[in-house]
């Protein structure tokens, strides 16, 4: 059937699409998180068929797609063959091409050798694992469900089981943390030779429990100063071990060989990367966002009015927005000096009918007299330096907008 | 005449003021209930919000009395606050008694006394009325002794009330009628009416507020203002009732307005004395001063397109307003402005409340000063009050500053605590006296600087409200004045300079410092805070350099938080102001003009 859908690429903006399904189901919530889940999962089941509804309900005939993403909450908690029903429901409802990314978010402890050959059969090919942290204490600190051991293990279980696309998360800038005990998380890491490192620093979201924690002064935070230096310690670090950074928390493994020439985009994350482009989504369960230029949309974040909403043969989406040209371009800005290849200049122009130059050409200069952005006819992309200011950066690209 | 009533209302903040107003004004029918509001008296949202009454109103209210006869009652009310006592003596030199308005639960206070002496000075007849006897706590006995011993009036005499139930307002009503004296004044003469209060209607003009003391006036009589000689043909005469009624004419003792084709409130000076231009009074009446600002400060817009609005604004401001004085001003780092006049912070606040509420404005001011008398090498002298305008000091030959005369009264319980605030403010203690066995009034003299910072909030908080204070400007002394610069990473900003005592310098320079560095966001470099004499730096902070400005996290495709943010940020910066690369915020300005009360 898919053979007979009519295909279109709009323009060249809109790139091939990706998908993304929301997992809400945790063991138990992170106090640092502030992404939608729920400890509650009895009503995994019929939350599988609703996310399945919602696909039959989404016709998106104009799109190809070469992204799966399950993202949560912990997705691993999904029996195989409801994560194997839900791409099979994709599969049959939208347009996606062989040999597509489709990634699996996985948390240690919750996972085990056999599920990963499953995972394997049922066509995953990238796993990001979300280990975090290899030290026991900042995995207490951060909540974490899962010990050190559990994270080694899994690790390797996933290497054994033939991922051979695999992704470790991990988290610094915690309380005490110091160099030497960030260095020795990242030792541990690379020691797996993953294909993708996301090192992120630790960010206190408003409303969740450890900023409350930190707000009633239970713990102090890293300084800024500290938190400065780890990430220049990351970058140093990883480069030396063959990783290059692509976006501000990210890193890909390159080939050897090719490392100093041309880069090599074959561990980059395809599905984030139309995040950082602007490129189309489709999100399916709650609180999952969806974007086609110029309109982003989001559904309702409660998974049982989700489900709800959805027997009753409804769109689950709470909010909506038609994104102006002023708005499409501070996205493209902010997004596009998020990634070491920066906005691509070209692009930028003919999107918006006109000269990126001449509309930032002011502070273009003031930053580039700072060292903290290069732009050259093509690209405009931020300094390391740069990239630890990046909100202040894009501040003063926005102001230049009228 | 015989029966017209003219009076006000005395009372401490929060002894029920407007709230007996509104009961009077409802007993005697001249609104409809549904018409009614709360504070009716008092029209301006700021007035309502504060609890304060800024302009003066007056009200005329019908009464049949048990005597069978109508009479016109003229409530007039006032201003209470020591920024408008001028105002206030007008008004009360309009009427011939007061009522002095005590809670029942709280007693005499420190401005019920101020008041009632500010009526007697005026020989007002006093009604006491005891207010809120509705209240638990009430304790009209104890109000009854305070009454007798400490004001020393007939306590037999006190109304009871509660302007809230509504009980006592027509033994109010009676007892204003039959205990207040008519108003005294010889029709024959030519005439003579006092100037109270004025505002402007956009459709009419001035409408004078006046009290006829001599004669009479009614449309077509030509009059002239005795302390301008601007002349006037009357347009309309007539009596407030909410709205204006037009008189045929307002006769001797009565109180009412006047409409003569003025179109700005700058030739009707409060207090001033009106009569006919062809039949002129011998004497005006006494007590007129002109009312002269004494603080002055800048404002500018903070959009840098405001200018235009901001200059409407005051404008209209004007209007109503004879006692705000404004010129153009100019800031390197603010652009242009206004440097306006003001009668005290509180007439400040207002103004510059007013412009951002009523105009929509967002403004920067600059530090309040008063007026310095410069003696210059030369012998010349010049009168300053802007830090921008500031002579070489090598030039000066020395500097005078205004000294005020200032009386205080308090129960002697907080002697010591007011003697502190006043000679930590440089005052000199000139007497002081009993005026019952435990209320003193201290008599001190302060430079006037010291005075419109916050003197008035500080005296109030240590003398928990009882202390009243009222003041006279005295004379110029010489001082050791300076002129206070900030630099931020080494170039001054103009409109944060400040002309100081030498004495203070240090003090002001670092909590000017310490307020701009909690106030100023961090930015990717380090920034110097500076506060100089000349050359001599002599407080300095620093706002240290961002380290990191980066979310590190942004996937799930949830990007329209952080655009939203970005909006936001960009909008923020409007209210922002550059000096060479620094950015600083509206709220530094501000905050640099707030003192360490919290």
């Amino acid at each position: 059937m898919k053979d007979k859908m009519p295909v279109h690429r709009h323009h060249e903006a809109t790139g091939v699409a990706g998908i993304y399904v929301h997992v809400p189901f945790c063991i138990r919530k992170c106090p640092y998180c502030d992404f939608y889940s729920i400890t509650d999962r009895a009503i995994t089941p019929v939350y599988v068929e609703a996310v399945r509804h919602e696909m039959t309900m989404t016709a998106l005939p104009a799109f190809l797609f070469d992204t799966i993403y399950f993202g949560g909450g912990t997705p691993s908690l999904l029996n195989v063959s409801s994560i194997e029903a839900i791409i099979g429901t994709a599969h049959q409802q939208f347009h996606i091409i062989p040999q597509s990314e489709i990634t699996l978010e996985v948390n240690p402890g919750t996972v085990s050798k056999r599920q990963f050959e499953a995972y394997q059969s049922i066509g995953i090919n990238r796993i990001s694992i979300g280990v975090q942290s290899f030290i026991d204490n900042h995995l207490k600190f951060l909540g974490r469900v899962h010990s050190s051991s559990d994270a080694r293990l899994a690790v390797a279980q996933a290497r054994e089981a033939g991922f051979d696309n695999m992704g470790i998360d991990l988290i610094y800038g915690i309380p005490g943390q110091t160099q030497s005990s960030w260095l020795s998380d990242l030792k541990q890491a690379v020691v797996f030779e993953p294909e993708h490192l996301s090192c992120y620093m630790l960010t206190y979201e408003s409303g969740t429990p450890m900023n409350a924690d930190r707000q009633s002064g239970v713990f102090k935070p890293l300084s800024d100063e500290k938190v400065k230096d780890l990430f220049e310690t990351t970058l140093e670090f990883l480069n030396g071990k063959g990783y290059v950074q692509y976006e501000v928390s990210n890193f890909e493994k390159v080939n050897p060989d090719t490392q100093g020439s041309a880069p090599n985009e074959r561990y980059r994350s395809k599905h984030n990367q139309k995040y950082w482009f602007c490129d189309p989504y489709f999100g399916f369960g709650p609180s999952a966002h969806s974007y086609m230029e110029p309109v982003r949309y989001w559904n309702v974040g409660n998974v049982y009015e989700y489900i709800d909403l959805i027997k009753a043969g409804k769109r689950p989406v709470r909010e909506k927005e038609n994104l102006t040209t002023e708005q499409l371009m501070i996205e493209a800005v902010y997004l596009g000096l998020r990634t070491t290849d920066g906005i691509n200049i070209k692009r930028f122009d003919r999107k918006f009918h006109a000269c990126f130059h001449h509309l930032f050409g002011k502070a273009l200069s003031d930053l580039h007299d700072k060292g903290l952005l290069t732009a050259s006819q093509d690209r405009c992309g931020l300094t390391q330096k740069g990239m630890l200011f990046l909100d202040a950066v894009t501040n003063m690209l926005v102001d230049c907008l009228n | 005449m015989k029966y017209i009533r003219n009076f006000c209302i005395i009372a401490h903040i929060d002894h029920g003021k407007s709230t007996l107003s509104d009961r009077m004004i409802q007993a005697t029918n001249i609104i409809s209930d549904r018409d009614f509001k709360n504070q009716i008296l008092d029209t301006m949202d700021i007035e309502r919000e504060r609890g304060i009454t800024i302009k003066s109103q007056a009200i005329c209210l019908p009464y049949q009395a048990k005597d069978g006869i109508a009479y016109s009652l003229n409530l007039i009310d006032t201003p209470g606050h020591v920024d408008f006592t001028y105002e206030v003596s007008r008004a009360l030199a309009s009427c011939e008694g007061a009522l002095l308005l005590i809670d029942a639960s709280q007693g005499v206070e420190a401005q019920t006394l101020a008041n009632l002496y500010l009526a007697l000075e005026h020989n007002l007849e006093i009604i006491p009325v005891i207010n809120k006897i509705d209240l638990p706590s009430a304790d009209i006995e104890k109000v009854k002794s305070q009454i007798d011993e400490d004001l020393g009036l007939d306590a037999d005499l006190a109304i009871l009330a509660s302007a809230k139930e509504g009980t006592g307002i027509e033994e109010v009503l009676e007892g204003v009628v039959n205990l207040l004296p008519p108003p005294t004044g010889n029709p024959d003469t030519p005439l003579k009416a006092l100037i109270f209060d004025s505002h402007y209607d956009p459709y009419r003009g001035t409408i004078v507020y006046v009290r006829v003391v001599d004669g009479d006036i009614k449309p077509g009589d030509t009059i002239q203002f005795m302390s301008n000689h601007a002349v006037y043909k009357v347009e309309e005469v007539g009596v407030f009732r909410l709205n204006r009624i037009p008189q045929k004419k307002l006769s001797t003792g009565s109180v009412g307005y006047i409409i003569a084709g003025i179109k700005t409130v700058n030739d009707t000076r409060c207090g001033d004395t009106i009569t006919l231009k062809d039949r002129r009074c011998k004497t005006p009446l006494p007590g007129f001063k002109e009312s002269k600002p004494v603080v002055f400060s800048s404002i500018y817009p903070v959009a840098s397109d405001g200018y235009e609005e901001l200059a409407l604004g005051l404008e209209k401001l004007k209007l109503n307003d004879a006692s705000l004085i404004f010129e153009k001003d100019t800031s390197v780092a603010l652009g242009f402005g206004f440097r306006c006049g003001f009668l005290g912070l509180l007439h400040l606040e207002v103004v510059q409340e007013r412009l951002e509420r009523e105009y929509d404005l967002s403004l920067i001011m600059t530090a309040p000063s008063v007026q310095y008398k410069l003696i210059m090498n030369d012998g010349s002298e010049m009168i300053i009050d802007n830090p921008a305008l500031y002579p070489d000091p090598s030039k000066i030959e020395c500097a005078m500053e205004p000294f005020i005369r200032a009386s205080i009264i308090i129960p002697d319980r907080y002697m010591g605590a007011v003697m502190k605030l006043c000679l930590d403010r440089r005052g000199i203690n000139k007497n002081y006296q009993y005026l019952t066995h435990n209320r003193l009034e201290m008599i001190f003299e302060l430079p006037l600087a010291e005075v419109v910072y916050d003197f008035y909030d500080k005296l109030k908080s240590i003398t928990q409200g009882y202390g009243s204070f009222d003041y006279d400007i005295a004379d110029f002394r010489k001082t050791d004045l300076a002129k206070l610069d900030i630099l931020i990473n080494g170039d001054r900003v103009d409109a944060l300079s400040q002309l100081v005592h030498k004495d203070r310098a240090v003090e002001r320079a670092r909590h000017a410092c310490e307020k701009l560095r909690e106030e100023i966001p961090r930015q990717m470099f380090k920034i110097a805070i500076q506060g100089a004499i000349g050359g001599n730096i002599i407080s300095r902070k620093t706002v240290s350099a961002l380290r990191k400005d980066v979310t590190a996290k942004c996937y799930g495709g949830e990007i329209t938080r952080k655009r939203k943010l970005l909006e936001k940020q960009k909008k923020g910066k409007k209210r922002m102001k550059m000096v060479g690369q620094v950015m600083i915020p509206q709220s530094a300005f501000l905050a640099v003009l707030k003192t360490d009360t919290d």
